[in-house]
């Protein structure tokens, strides 16, 4: 138990610091601002119980919201893409039997399964980031083009993040 | 009762789900940009102490362009003395009149948290309460304006940066003293707009643009930026000016807060004539 959630409790501050104190002051031509820290609740394990991947997503988010000054923002987000994380691993394929300790991660599923895996969940993120944000109609092009620019910027960097711890755990 | 119970079990995640997101957004709710609670007071505090260590070690990074800035400002002040204006004995005369009375003071202030990706942008000053910081004083740096303070907790501030929604500045363009407001619909942090202009009047690109001075938070005359392009929506009878910022706000380090002596006489004046 302690083994399983020790790295994933260590992560969840690593991700809130890197997020607040480098990448929400990164500036990469103004509509981008690509949100990590996302990458905490796509790593939780497959066998982590429906209320603490509910909570501990609401709290990174409810985390990051007290640096951005925008409290509820993030926390309502992350909770949203916490509670579609079940129904999208069901969709993308499940394994056979969490017994070989497999984690949702290239190394263990798969580049291509990771992918629609983390492309669907951080879309679902960001879209909610920015309904909540400022939503107004005659934004809406605005809005649709920091959407697809941010998500793919977050799924970019989380890939790339996935492949640099993979390499150090060989 | 029984039933009902092993129902809510039954979809525990569901509802645990939904306890969350109305949490959430009951927060996004109650913090309009006006009024904070007495919990984030606290919490600033916090967030307040992890960005002041975490600038004091980045600010080391950008002295080099910070003293820059600082001695054109410096050169530009010493312009202004009188020392260095051409001066006739006979025609001069220097009275010390107390009551030509000082209508804005200004603090230095480091700002310690910055962002402008978000539609919402705020930035986080090192000074508060304790140093007689309150809500609604302009801030601006040597290049332009910057934003306003939304909030104060004892160290520190909240300021509601030029790229933010609720950003509404009076500003006029200068050469042709026509007055109109400044918002920012979002896009490139390096751009904002000028409404309110009406279409009959001759801008041409290059123009500066500044406060107006209307607005009993900003002083007058502080720069605002250029305008880059000029043009009327359909139907429309004032013109859409999008301008360059002449402060970069992606590269804040120290800037101004001022505060308005006179701003409470200013406030009640205005306010005695909308109450009727």
């Amino acid at each position: 138990m302690n083994n399983t959630y020790g790295k994933d409790l260590l992560r969840f501050f690593l991700l809130i610091a890197l997020q607040v104190l480098l990448l929400d002051h990164v500036n990469l031509g103004g509509y981008i601002n690509p949100n990590l820290y996302v990458f905490f609740i796509l790593l939780l394990p497959f066998e982590v119980p429906g209320w603490l991947l509910l909570i501990s997503s609401f709290l990174i988010g409810l985390g990051v919201d007290l640096f951005s000054n925008s409290t509820g923002l993030h926390a309502a987000a992350s909770v949203f893409m916490a509670y579609l994380r079940p129904w999208v691993i069901r969709k993308a394929g499940a394994p056979a039997d969490y017994e070989g300790n497999l984690k949702p991660g290239i190394a263990d599923m798969g580049f291509r399964w990771f992918l629609s895996y983390a492309a669907i969940l951080i879309l679902a993120h960001h879209l909610i980031l920015a309904l909540l944000d400022s939503f107004r109609f005659a934004e809406a092009g605005m809005i649709f083009i920091r959407l697809i620019v941010s998500s793919s910027f977050t799924l970019l960097l989380v890939i790339l993040s996935e492949y640099l711890f993979m390499r150090r755990r060989k | 009762m029984r039933y009902i119970l092993a129902f809510i079990w039954r979809y525990r995640f569901f509802f645990l789900f939904l306890v969350l997101e109305v949490v959430s957004v009951v927060l996004i709710a109650n913090k309009s940009y006006y009024q904070r609670s007495v919990i984030t007071n606290a919490t600033d505090g916090f967030t307040g102490g992890i960005f002041t260590a975490w600038s004091d070690f980045t600010s080391y990074f950008r002295l080099k362009q910070e003293n820059e800035r600082l001695a054109n400002e410096n050169a530009r002040l010493w312009q202004r003395l009188t020392e260095s204006q051409v001066t006739n004995d006979t025609l001069t005369l220097n009275v010390d009149d107390t009551l030509r009375g000082q209508q804005y003071t200004y603090a230095v202030a480091r700002v310690i948290s910055n962002s402008t990706t978000l539609r919402n942008n705020y930035i986080m000053l090192n000074k508060g309460k304790r140093h007689g910081i309150t809500r609604d004083m302009a801030v601006f740096n040597p290049s332009g304006i910057v934003g306003t303070v939304v909030s104060v907790s004892d160290n520190f501030c909240w300021v509601m940066s030029m790229l933010n929604k609720h950003t509404k500045v009076s500003a006029r363009i200068d050469r042709l003293n026509q007055m109109g407001t400044i918002v920012w619909n979002g896009g490139s942090p390096a751009r904002g707009t000028l409404l309110d202009i009406p279409a009959h009047v001759k801008i041409k690109v290059g123009d500066t643009i500044s406060t107006s001075g209307f607005s009993h938070i900003f002083p007058e005359k502080i720069m605002v930026g250029t305008v880059e392009k000029i043009y009327v929506e359909s139907g429309e009878h004032f013109y859409t000016i999008d301008f360059r910022y002449s402060a970069d706000l992606n590269a804040l380090q120290y800037v101004y807060i001022v505060k308005n002596l006179l701003r409470k006489e200013q406030v009640d004046l205005s306010n005695s004539i909308t109450d009727e």
